[in-house]
């Protein structure tokens, strides 16, 4: 538990469910509560473990503590965590979803000045609708050498996505909102997806409202990136343009991801590996969490401590002098951190 | 003769249930012109080869002039046999539809462009262009990434083939609404063309001297489905020690194409993938005004260009690249064992592609089509 001394103005404490994860969650962990001290945010941390325990009734659930406090407290903070191959139960992140509906995604891609990429200049976010799609997990076998997938698409999922979607354009001051799709090819239920984004961006008449093909997005988007903006679409979809966008702007390592639910949950991630092969060697690289926590900083409208902290991350990697070796460099997790929270105290 | 030809394509489907379709199936990319089942037109004293030409939307007719021109101006032995079939201009009928499978069934080859989906469906769910692919059973579509020289881009000295199943998968047209509000879509896997797809691309590996083939999948999220797909990809690679066999998951897949294409060699997998990675692929090398692909079927093969767009925003402007129907035409020509021409026309386009001189809009130029096309006669000869 952290104690702030010297808190400045009347910032009220904020609960913040924090989940270590396995791996090297734990040190990247530490080293964004760390990054947090230095920068005063008024945030007080409460860590939970979630590993998978048998409920009554034989359901697979998280601990209850763990529950009770994200209950409470709707934000939480979680690093990577582990899935066991035949522990018999479902993966943890599927349970957290069922869990606490975190019915989207949310990823923003922003270029990382000095760490470079072919791309540049990338700003974009995507939302994908996180409960339903191609992942609905209902496929059976008809006859022997014939599998059925379902892709399920409802009304009220499509409606609820695409008015988060608009929201966050808004709250977040974006210009534009697109729609992917394949609509020419599966005419019903995504045209079901766009007629509720169409008629949601009634609502929103100022913000841009476009659609585009999945195929056609793909194609501009290795080309030019820089013409998207907002990009909202379905479960399938969103699972891989997110990814192609944390690969233009560098990869999982650097790429901060939001989930939101239903009850006003939020839980913000690093969506990288647990990297078994260097936890506990103070080699990790901490920005993924530290960026999900500085998203986090923005949904509970700590702006100027989430602009500080973001700042002092990307002046580090800009300058060079202290990366991890997954950015290039040799230096250890500790002294990445020391410096971002250096910098960080010189920013105030 | 149709009655015929439906009598021997019926023949055809029924055998490829069974254990037979291992002969059909490593007919295909081999394929030759001449099908005894099926009549012939008389042999023309001339000797050109006929082929089928559809236009289709968008900026399709404008390609094809230039195809056309170019072929006349290189003196290839080719007739084409148009059709126009049309969704959106009001041109498609059932009638038209089984004209054109007439003419392509008779001719074996054919060129096209893309009849664009529109979204709005008027009875029937699939499109005509998923019906022309299923009644031809055109099974294999092969798009061809390769970097041009004296062209860069973000990522240089690409070469890669993208193999994708476009028969069945997520465009299965099976949908339907269970409760208002709700809707269903099906994607079916099968055994039998998971394993077709496959061994066409260990076959088309081992053709043309490939070292590996790599299947893309999210077996880990649809167990069943793309479990099956990968489960007769890793049996089929077991036929072919020579060839190196992994896979990927497909969101690993894109990000890796972005940041490192180059571990990549041949790439085979289920029709929406095939789909998003085709045009990921195109946009990596320039777009998809430069990259060929066709369609194989276990006789037929239809010549296209890689990524399949209308383009209808380029209409009557004169600013489409003609390069992508150009090298398909070229490739086309090989097919059809007239390998001279072949390499005269693909040799021509890459000249004036490599001098930089003329060049359309979408790759930084300032040409118009009729230019460029002007351009590659020009260098046809030398």
């Amino acid at each position: 538990m952290l104690s702030n001394m010297n808190m400045p103005r009347l910032a009220q404490m904020q609960t913040v469910t924090l989940i270590p994860g396995d791996g090297i969650g734990p040190e990247i962990s530490s080293a964004v509560v760390k990054i947090f001290q230095a920068a005063n945010a008024p945030v007080s941390w409460e860590e939970r473990n979630v590993t998978a325990i048998k409920g009554p009734g034989g359901r697979w659930m998280i601990p209850p503590d763990a529950k009770e406090s994200m209950d409470r407290s709707k934000i939480g903070l979680k690093g990577p965590l582990k899935t066991p191959i035949a522990a018999g139960h479902p993966s943890m992140n599927l349970l957290l979803r069922k869990t606490f509906d975190l019915y989207a995604n949310v990823r923003p891609c922003i270029s990382i000045e000095g760490y470079k990429t072919p791309y540049t200049d990338v700003d974009l976010v995507t939302i994908r609708e996180n409960t339903e799609g191609e992942y609905s997990g209902i496929e059976h076998q008809i006859v022997d050498g014939v599998v059925q997938s379902i892709k399920l698409i409802t009304e009220n999922a499509s409606r609820r996505i695409a008015e988060y979607a608009f929201e966050y354009a808004r709250n977040n001051q974006r210009s534009s909102v697109t729609a992917v799709h394949k609509a020419n090819i599966m005419r019903m239920s995504d045209g079901l997806f766009l007629r509720k984004c169409r008629e949601v961006a009634e609502s929103y008449k100022d913000i841009k409202f476009t659609e585009m093909y999945l195929d056609t997005v793909c194609l501009n988007m290795v080309q030019d990136p820089t013409q998207f903006d907002v990009l909202v679409m379905p479960n399938l979809y969103g699972d891989i343009l997110s990814d192609l966008c944390a690969g233009l702007i560098g990869g999982l390592g650097v790429t901060p991801s939001g989930n939101i639910g239903a009850n006003g949950v939020a839980i913000f991630e690093s969506v990288h590996g647990t990297a078994p092969d260097i936890a506990g060697l103070d080699l990790a690289n901490p920005t993924a969490l530290l960026l999900s926590g500085v998203m986090m900083l923005r949904h509970m409208g700590l702006h100027d401590h989430a602009h500080k902290i973001q700042k002092a991350c990307f002046d580090t990697i800009r300058e060079k002098k202290v990366l991890t070796k997954d950015l290039g460099g040799n230096s250890k997790c500790s002294e990445f951190t020391a410096d971002i929270c250096r910098r960080v105290q010189d920013l105030d | 003769m149709a009655v015929a030809l439906k009598r021997s394509l019926a023949v055809l489907v029924k055998s490829l249930g069974g254990p037979k379709w291992w002969q059909q199936a490593s007919r295909s990319v081999s394929i030759s012109a001449s099908l005894s089942r099926v009549e012939s037109p008389p042999a023309r004293a001339d000797a050109t080869f006929k082929v089928t030409m559809l236009p289709g939307d968008g900026v399709g007719p404008e390609l094809m002039t230039a195809v056309k021109d170019v072929f006349k101006a290189g003196d290839v032995p080719v007739e084409f046999d148009e059709f126009h079939l049309s969704e959106v201009q009001n041109m498609a009928s059932e009638d038209k539809l089984e004209e054109l499978l007439s003419s392509m069934k008779n001719n074996k080859v054919a060129i096209k462009g893309k009849i664009h989906t529109p979204m709005e469906f008027k009875g029937e769910l699939a499109s005509y262009e998923m019906r022309l692919r299923r009644k031809l059973d055109l099974f294999a579509n092969v798009v061809h990434v390769n970097s041009l020289p004296g062209y860069s881009t973000r990522h240089n000295n690409l070469d890669l083939v993208i193999i994708r199943e476009q028969t069945e998968g997520e465009y299965s047209s099976l949908e339907h609404e269970s409760v208002p509000g709700v809707i269903e879509c099906l994607k079916i896997i099968t055994r039998a063309k998971s394993r077709r797809i496959a061994k066409f691309a260990f076959d088309y590996a081992t053709k043309k001297g490939r070292n590996k083939v790599t299947a893309v999948h999210k077996a880990n999220i649809m167990k069943l489905g793309d479990g099956l797909f990968l489960q007769c990809c890793a049996e089929v690679a077991q036929l072919y020690p020579k060839i190196k066999y992994e896979n990927i998951i497909i969101d690993n897949c894109c990000m890796q194409l972005v940041q490192n294409p180059y571990q990549f060699d041949v790439l085979v997998m289920p029709n929406l993938y095939g789909n998003i990675i085709d045009n990921l692929a195109a946009g990596l090398v320039g777009g998809a005004g430069v990259v060929p692909g066709e369609s194989y079927s276990a006789e037929y093969a239809v010549f296209e260009t890689g990524a399949r767009h209308p383009f209808a925003q380029a209409v009557g402007r004169n600013i489409a690249n003609p390069t992508a129907m150009l090298l398909s035409a070229a490739n086309m020509l090989r097919h059809l064992n007239l390998e001279y021409h072949s390499h005269m026309v693909s040799d021509a386009v890459k000249r004036v592609i490599k001098q930089g001189k003329v060049r359309t809009g979408d790759l930084g130029g300032y040409a118009t089509s009729d230019e460029f096309t002007q351009a590659v006669i020009a260098n046809l000869a030398v």
